[in-house]
């Protein structure tokens, strides 16, 4: 085995800077979980399918768990709770309190992440499409209908605030 | 989960992660998306001593040039998802992407590191070899083009030499007359395909084959080329054609492996249902695709 030394990097999480000294096998979930203290972000698989762990990498989805923390070096990393930077539930997160689309609550960050995202692109989406945007976000609860009925509440309240405007 | 220790340097262009690979050994690895590799690393079966990032190497460019799409090896899965040029000039690629894992997988995978990674159950392979895409690779000797029945050897396992690169994939675009299909069976959205086909079909101005491209993957070692398989279609309008004749030749004589999520007669069944299939659709497509001035 090859010594292996530590590099230092730098990125922001949810608005902050963030300064850390890894080694280059630290994944980036590990790095917001311990060192970015964001333990928001769920190990689940650590395969990349579950969806447990998505992060907003500059603005894309990501799996967390199938990075290493020095790739992120210099990017901008979004973290469920940077929905909500004051405390005050986001519209999507009250949308899933208001439609019981969280029970156990694991799968949720990941879910509302990739929700977020997509619709931000997508603002018309239909329930096909959004089911299609949510395929590789797993839940072993809900059984999907409750957080489609959650993401497609919000989808509607954007519109009517757009249409509004 | 925690990859085995590893050295970790960026690579500023594809000439310097060439210098590289060949600086840091044959146990070095160059990574772009990662969504293959790191979960072999994960997993340790996979522990190169050193990850190059080529992440920094190139720009995305999806270009038109010459009959050809060219793309860089660093265009990633949703780039070309939501690409209108690659829509309309290669639909099937556009068809396959949809198909990969999921929406961050998209994200982060790359054309270029699919192709070089040589899973034996991943789309782009079968894709790159129905349209007869070649692969530009730059190396210690310079620059080389592979063609991408030339590229996979066996699962996980092409025909770089260790200190080459992908650094560009060119596709021949769809000319007048001729439409294409990918279809794949897998038992859950974004999971490994069980069968993929790919068909790229090509009919003249009264509605007859003229050509036929077909390849079946995910159920080898690599995809096969069963365009042989499809010639009897050749010289009748689609509706005439032979298709179920041939779907079942390509599934009786395509090479079935063993695999863990159903045998070997299932998916041999399952070839000649989506051969069947992806034909029709490629064939339907082609006779709308007959004058250049598509309506």
């Amino acid at each position: 085995m090859t010594a292996v030394s530590k590099q230092p990097i730098s990125l922001q999480v949810n608005g902050r800077a963030t300064d850390a000294w890894v080694s280059p096998n630290l994944s980036l979930l590990e790095l917001l979980r311990v060192e970015a203290g964001a333990p928001e972000v769920k190990l689940g698989c650590g395969e990349g399918v579950c969806g447990t762990c998505t992060v907003l990498l500059d603005g894309e989805p990501v799996n967390a768990c199938l990075m290493f923390a020095v790739q992120a070096n210099g990017c901008e990393v979004t973290t469920v709770r940077g929905l909500a930077p004051d405390g005050e539930l986001h519209l999507l997160q009250q949308a899933f309190l208001d439609h019981a689309g969280a029970q156990c609550g694991f799968c949720t960050p990941g879910m509302i992440l990739t929700s977020k995202w997509y619709l931000d692109r997508h603002p018309d989406a239909d329930r096909e499409e959004l089911r299609r945007a949510l395929a590789g976000n797993l839940c072993r609860c809900t059984g999907y209908t409750k957080i489609l009925d959650a993401v497609e509440a919000y989808r509607d309240v954007c519109r009517r605030e757009h249409d509004g405007d | 989960m925690y990859a085995a220790a590893f050295d970790y340097v960026r690579a500023s262009s594809w000439s310097e992660a060439v210098d590289l690979l060949g600086e840091l050994g044959e146990d070095a690895h160059v990574i772009a998306g990662g969504q293959s590799l790191v979960p072999m690393m994960m997993l340790r079966l996979a522990a190169p001593t050193a990850l190059i990032d080529l992440a920094g190497a190139d720009q995305r460019t999806i270009e038109l040039r010459d009959g050809q799409l060219v793309l860089s090896a660093l265009v990633r899965h949703a780039d070309i998802e939501h690409s209108e040029v690659v829509a309309e000039h290669v639909p099937m690629l556009t068809e396959a992407v949809r198909q990969i894992g999921n929406v961050r997988v998209r994200q982060r995978g790359t054309i270029g590191g699919s192709l070089a990674h040589g899973e034996a159950t991943a789309e782009l392979p079968s894709v790159a070899l129905a349209h007869k895409a070649t692969v530009q690779v730059l190396g210690p000797d310079g620059e080389r083009t592979i063609p991408a029945g030339e590229l996979a050897v066996t699962h996980l396992t092409t025909s770089l030499a260790p200190a080459e690169v992908i650094t560009a994939v060119q596709v021949p675009v769809l000319a007048a007359g001729q439409g294409s299909c990918f279809v794949e069976l897998a038992r859950r959205a974004g999971d490994f395909a069980m069968v993929d086909v790919a068909a790229l079909l090509t009919c003249a101005g009264d509605g007859r084959l003229t050509g036929a491209r077909l390849v079946v993957g995910a159920v080898g070692h690599r995809p096969a080329d069963m365009s042989e398989a499809a010639q009897p279609l050749l010289g009748q309008p689609l509706d005439d054609a032979p298709v179920d004749e041939v779907a079942r030749t390509v599934a009786d004589e395509v090479q079935v492996g063993p695999s863990t999520h159903a045998g070997v007669a299932y998916r041999r069944q399952m070839v000649a249902v989506l051969v069947g299939r992806a034909l029709r659709r490629a064939g339907a497509a082609a006779l709308c695709a007959r004058h250049p001035e598509r309506a």
